[in-house]
């Protein structure tokens, strides 16, 4: 397979996937520009998490494109540590923090170094590195909360936090997946905004259902609907499309 | 400041721990050697070899807390390592012997003698050197644990079926030491032992020393633990232990960590056996059986895992009550009270002792840090 030449960060062109002869992602076909934000949309089984799988290696597509960087990268082709390792980080649904530890030795174990035995054995606390935790506790507005065990943290905290150990890799592509599952209202909002201060220097693709939150992010929005992109467009455009509001509301 | 800070060695537990096993390694030789022995403050030479034993389970005990209190390993088989390590301290003892022994032959011990063995095997060669022995003490008990880590981390062997493996491992060992053309003295062991490094094992102040030596074995593994446990290394084996895959998502090498913390712990093991050997007197092959290595880890359980003082202040505590309980008429119930005391462990103290203690504490200065302002700048480590 031959490499695109493509502006874009990423390029997903014609991907299918079948489980069992059901097509989780059928044709689908977008593009994201460097320094984008997009987010997606779709009702349940419409194929994001499939999509995500995908694009971080964890499935394999059955024919179709998946290409990073300005078409450097056949996605498709690597496994999931060589994904990471380029610069792609997905924040789960569900928080996974390491409970027991503060919350700074989280983003610490997250932080971009080498991760080889040696390195870790011998590893010092180096102002620079301590500089670059504390920038990533200002983003995530946990600076207060620093030296308190991840375990204690609130639901809403934990998903901070993880977005912060996110951050500490240094991703030029986040996917980051219902980030505000289970939150209350002031802290979607406070998501939202974090989201788009990260947003400024780095690629953002998030997945979400909460409308509010979407509308809030105002960037362009992906629907997705049985694998393939139904509309795409503005948030107004979308959710006024005759076929987004069918497929939605089930008429 | 170099790369271990001696503040991040040495908090208060660890400074007590220390401070008491020097204390004990001083107060029991003065004890034993300069208080007469019609005193009550004599400590007789039978308790001095006694304590010297504990000490050695202590060293076991801790090898076992680095790869299951902080790793998540573990492992039924550590009592393999500790075989190996005092097998190999108890070939170069039966090197040391020479024509003392019942047959006098300068060359063979005695069971190879007895075997009508004509020459010594070739991996009894060196052993008549100490820095040789001393060297397979580490070796021996750290390849294995090398390979068989190697395998069972690599194809991603884990929890009970790891601890499985590994007791399959100890006695298949413990079989193959009983058979006598292994040549390792069969169900008989190593035995006899006369001197080491010129002084006569039996004398009262090589115990002594022995038990100072032990002593000071133990408090350079825990430093060593504790180095390894409060670096970034450290914090790893921890989200290893309670987040496998997420620490695998994050890109470490799961299996390189717990290779190198397993081999190292094999490695101590082997070292805690080989002091333990000439204090005992006899090394045989029913150092391998499977109980012994369940055993070891109960005393970490009951100490309290993950806090390595408390696989120490375990191994005294259960071991001292296993004297207490195998002399006199207490002696068939040990066993019962052994695994009632697994069972009250599990139930009441899942944590442990030290777990335990810790676990007030910690939720002390938790409330405190709750209780702090949110604008106050909370100190950096």
């Amino acid at each position: 397979m031959e490499l695109k030449t493509t502006s874009a960060l990423l390029y997903l062109d014609g991907i299918t996937v079948s489980f069992d002869g059901f097509k989780a992602l059928d044709e689908l076909s977008f593009v994201i520009e460097p320094r984008e934000m997009r987010a997606i949309i779709g009702p349940n089984g419409a194929g994001k998490t499939t999509m995500m799988d995908v694009i971080t290696g964890k499935t394999r597509p059955d024919s179709g494109d998946v290409f990073f960087e300005q078409g450097s990268y056949d996605l498709s082709k690597l496994d999931e540590t060589e994904i990471a390792e380029l610069g792609i980080g997905r924040k789960f649904q569900k928080p996974t923090v390491f409970d027991i530890h503060s919350v700074e030795d989280n983003l610490m174990l997250a932080l971009k170094n080498d991760r080889g035995v040696r390195s870790t054995l011998m590893w010092k606390n180096s102002p620079a590195q301590q500089n670059r935790i504390d920038d990533i506790l200002d983003a995530i507005r946990l600076k207060n909360v620093r030296s308190r065990v991840a375990g204690s943290l609130s639901h809403g905290q934990k998903q901070w936090l993880e977005i912060g150990m996110l951050l500490a890799q240094e991703p030029k592509l986040l996917l980051v997946d219902e980030p505000v599952a289970g939150m209350t209202d002031s802290e979607t909002l406070q998501t939202a905004e974090l989201l788009k201060e990260i947003n400024r220097d780095k690629t953002v693709i998030v997945v979400e259902h909460d409308m509010a939150f979407v509308r809030e992010l105002g960037v362009k929005v992906t629907c997705l609907h049985e694998g393939s992109v139904l509309a795409e467009g503005s948030i107004d455009q979308v959710s006024t499309n005759d076929r987004v509001v069918e497929v939605y509301l089930g008429r | 400041m170099g790369p271990f800070p001696l503040t991040r060695l040495l908090d208060k537990s660890a400074i007590v721990f220390l401070v008491l096993l020097a204390v004990f390694a001083f107060a029991i030789p003065t004890l034993n050697l300069l208080v007469p022995a019609g005193s009550s403050l004599h400590v007789s030479t039978y308790l001095v070899a006694l304590f010297g034993k504990y000490i050695c389970y202590a060293m076991l005990a801790l090898s076992i807390d680095l790869i299951w209190g902080y790793a998540g390993i573990l492992s039924l088989g550590h009592g393999a390592f500790f075989a190996l390590g005092g097998y190999a301290m108890g070939m170069y003892l039966m090197r040391q012997i020479g024509t003392r022994g019942v047959y006098a032959n300068p060359i063979l011990p005695d069971f190879m003698v007895f075997l009508n063995w004509q020459e010594l095997p070739f991996y009894w060669h060196g052993f008549n050197h100490f820095a040789y022995a001393a060297l397979m003490i580490l070796l021996v008990p750290g390849l294995l644990a090398f390979v068989f880590g190697w395998f069972a981390f690599r194809s991603r062997v884990t929890g009970v079926y790891l601890s499985i493996i590994t007791q399959a491992m100890t006695y298949a060992l413990m079989l193959g030491f009983f058979r006598n053309n292994f040549g390792f003295g069969g169900n008989n062991g190593l035995t006899d032992f006369k001197d080491i490094l010129g002084f006569n094992v039996q004398a009262e102040g090589t115990r002594n020393g022995l038990l100072v030596i032990s002593c000071i074995a133990l408090a350079l593994s825990f430093l060593m633990c504790r180095a390894i446990v409060t670096s970034k290394f450290g914090k790893v084996l921890i989200a290893i232990r309670d987040a496998e895959a997420r620490t695998r998502f994050l890109g470490y090498r799961v299996e390189a960590y717990k290779l190198f913390v397993f081999t190292l712990s094999a490695c101590m093991a082997g070292v805690a056996g080989a002091l333990y050997v000439p204090q005992v007197g006899i090394i045989n092959p029913s150092e391998f059986a499977p109980g012994n290595s369940i055993e070891a880890v109960i005393w970490v359980a009951v100490g309290g895992r993950g806090t390595l003082t408390g696989a120490v202040l375990g191994a005294f505590v259960v071991n001292y009550a296993k004297t207490f309980f195998t002399t006199g008429w207490l002696a068939p119930y040990w066993l019962f009270v052994l695994g009632g005391l697994f069972i009250a462990v599990t139930l009441l103290l899942p944590r442990g002792i030290i777990g335990t203690l810790q676990h007030w504490h910690e939720r002390h200065i938790e409330k405190k840090i709750m209780a702090v302002p949110v604008s106050a700048p909370t100190a950096a480590e």
